[in-house]
């Protein structure tokens, strides 16, 4: 086949290249997307039972640069002091299982931040620009396996055994009785 | 901002020019002796043959060619030696130095004025001020990729590594201004990342040593104080320090006497109110990839947060 039509190869090369622009792209200056307000419902619980928030995209969840920025700022904004390098949780939650107290949908997460939660999350809306909070929302994701391999960093600048982080199978926790 | 690396200003780099004119005569000598020879060679009677084995011009061209080895041996061994000696000067470890300790970020330098005194350290960035004479040892890292350090009228090049410590020697002879710039890629701003260093006479040293101890000068104006509440309120604090207030970020410059230096951004833009105001507004606009964020303030907040960070002396 690719004897025959060597053109039709490579255009499926150069379209499969294509793919690659999303997530190399660097994009230093932008306001970040939208301020996620209050209404962010929190949990899957509601009155009446129908779901009417439409899902917000994460608008770095396929860009490898700025997932790895967020690895970057999770250092320098001491989210690891908490939760530790790594995200594997310390004083604070674990952020590589498959437990979300207030959710794991991307805006969820960004509200988490900005708002802060009960109990030692600080609220940061005033000290991080948005578009940090976002790199830091596709950052967190990526730690349990919500962000397609090609796009987490595969690198750690921690030490670390085993897998790379990127790699690893998210955590489950038993169901708490 | 130019920099010579012929013109000295201390013994260290007096000692790099030295070696370049031995290497550059020596090699110039050479060069006019071979060309010369070829000169004689090409010039010679068509024709001529080449003498006999045994006879006596064979014997002359051997011995000719045996001096000119044995010449050529003689300089190889004066360059080795004249290098080894200059790099013992540059390499030796200087006696009472005065440490500082040089940490390299993509795209800033970190300095810090080792003592045993914690109270007595002092922490800036970007500018490097030296008492003239007494030699400055600086203990050099790097934070994030490699760096290298290359003040070219007062020593060679020096690479900071992540997680290893090199060390290098400044001499500065007279009073005066210096730069150093990175002199290994490292990254979008590479170009834009100098020091300015500043060579003082030691009573100036000095007095600039505990002017920079001092804590940040307290707001004694309405205009001052909303200026450090817009500081403080702000997203300024997640990454810069100013010792006084409760801004004590550690992963940006410190800016506790920040209107005390010459420049802002390592070098790429001088320090003056407007432009500390565009740097703050737009620094993608003028450093893109930095790791600064731009801040959204509406002009009133920025002019008196501008103006609060021009007082700090």
């Amino acid at each position: 086949m690719s004897s025959r039509c060597p053109e039709l190869v490579v255009l499926a090369l150069s379209l499969l290249a294509l793919g690659g622009c999303e997530r190399e792209q660097r994009r230093f200056s932008e306001p970040g997307g939208s301020t996620v307000t209050v209404t962010t419902p929190l949990s899957d619980i509601r009155a009446g039972g129908v779901a009417v928030a439409t899902p917000v995209k994460a608008p770095y969840d396929d860009n490898a640069y700025a997932i790895s920025e967020g690895q970057r700022l999770f250092q320098w904004f001491n989210c690891a002091g908490c939760h530790a390098t790594g995200g594997g949780g310390a004083i604070g939650p674990a952020l590589t299982d498959d437990v979300w107290i207030y959710g794991k949908a991307p805006d969820q997460i960004f509200s988490t931040i900005v708002q802060g939660r009960p109990n030692g999350m600080p609220a940061f809306g005033a000290r991080i620009p948005n578009q940090q909070v976002w790199q830091l929302v596709s950052y967190v994701r990526s730690l349990s396996g919500e962000l397609p391999k090609t796009v987490s960093p595969s690198r750690a600048d921690a030490m670390y055994f085993g897998k790379p982080p990127a790699e690893r199978e998210p955590v489950t926790q038993p169901v708490q009785p | 901002m130019n920099t010579n690396a012929l013109l000295s200003g201390g013994p260290l780099s007096a000692e790099i020019g030295q070696l370049f004119w031995i290497f550059v005569g020596i090699a110039a000598a050479v060069y006019v002796v071979v060309l010369a020879f070829l000169v004689v060679s090409l010039r010679r009677r068509e024709g001529a043959r080449a003498a006999p084995p045994d006879s006596p011009a064979a014997r002359h061209a051997v011995r000719a060619i045996g001096i000119a080895v044995g010449l050529t041996t003689v300089i190889l061994v004066v360059l080795a030696l004249s290098d080894f000696f200059a790099n013992r000067v540059i390499a030796a470890t200087p006696e009472n130095p005065l440490r500082v300790r040089v940490t390299a970020h993509q795209w800033w330098w970190e300095i810090e004025y080792v003592d045993a005194d914690p109270t007595r350290r002092v922490r800036t960035a970007n500018e490097l001020h030296l008492p003239v004479g007494r030699p400055v040892q600086l203990e050099m890292t790097a934070d994030d990729v490699i760096h290298s350090f290359w003040a070219p009228e007062l020593n060679g090049k020096k690479d900071l590594l992540p997680g290893y410590t090199t060390r290098l020697t400044l001499v500065a002879a007279r009073a005066g201004d210096y730069t150093a710039e990175c002199a290994e890629f490292c990254g979008f701003q590479h170009a834009n990342m100098r020091v300015a260093i500043v060579a003082h006479d030691p009573q100036d040293f000095a007095r600039w040593y505990d002017a920079q101890l001092t804590p940040a000068a307290e707001p004694v104006s309405p205009e001052l104080q909303r200026g450090r509440d817009v500081l403080l309120g702000s997203t300024c604090v997640m990454c810069h320090n100013i010792t006084g207030t409760d801004a004590s970020g550690v992963t940006g410059p410190d800016l506790t006497h920040l209107a005390s230096r010459r420049w802002i951004a390592a070098g790429a833009l001088p320090n003056d109110a407007a432009r500390l105001a565009a740097w703050i507004s737009d620094p993608q606009g003028i450093k893109p990839g930095t790791h600064m964020p731009a801040t959204r303030l509406d002009a009133d907040d920025l002019a008196v947060l501008t103006h609060y960070l021009t007082s700090l002396r």
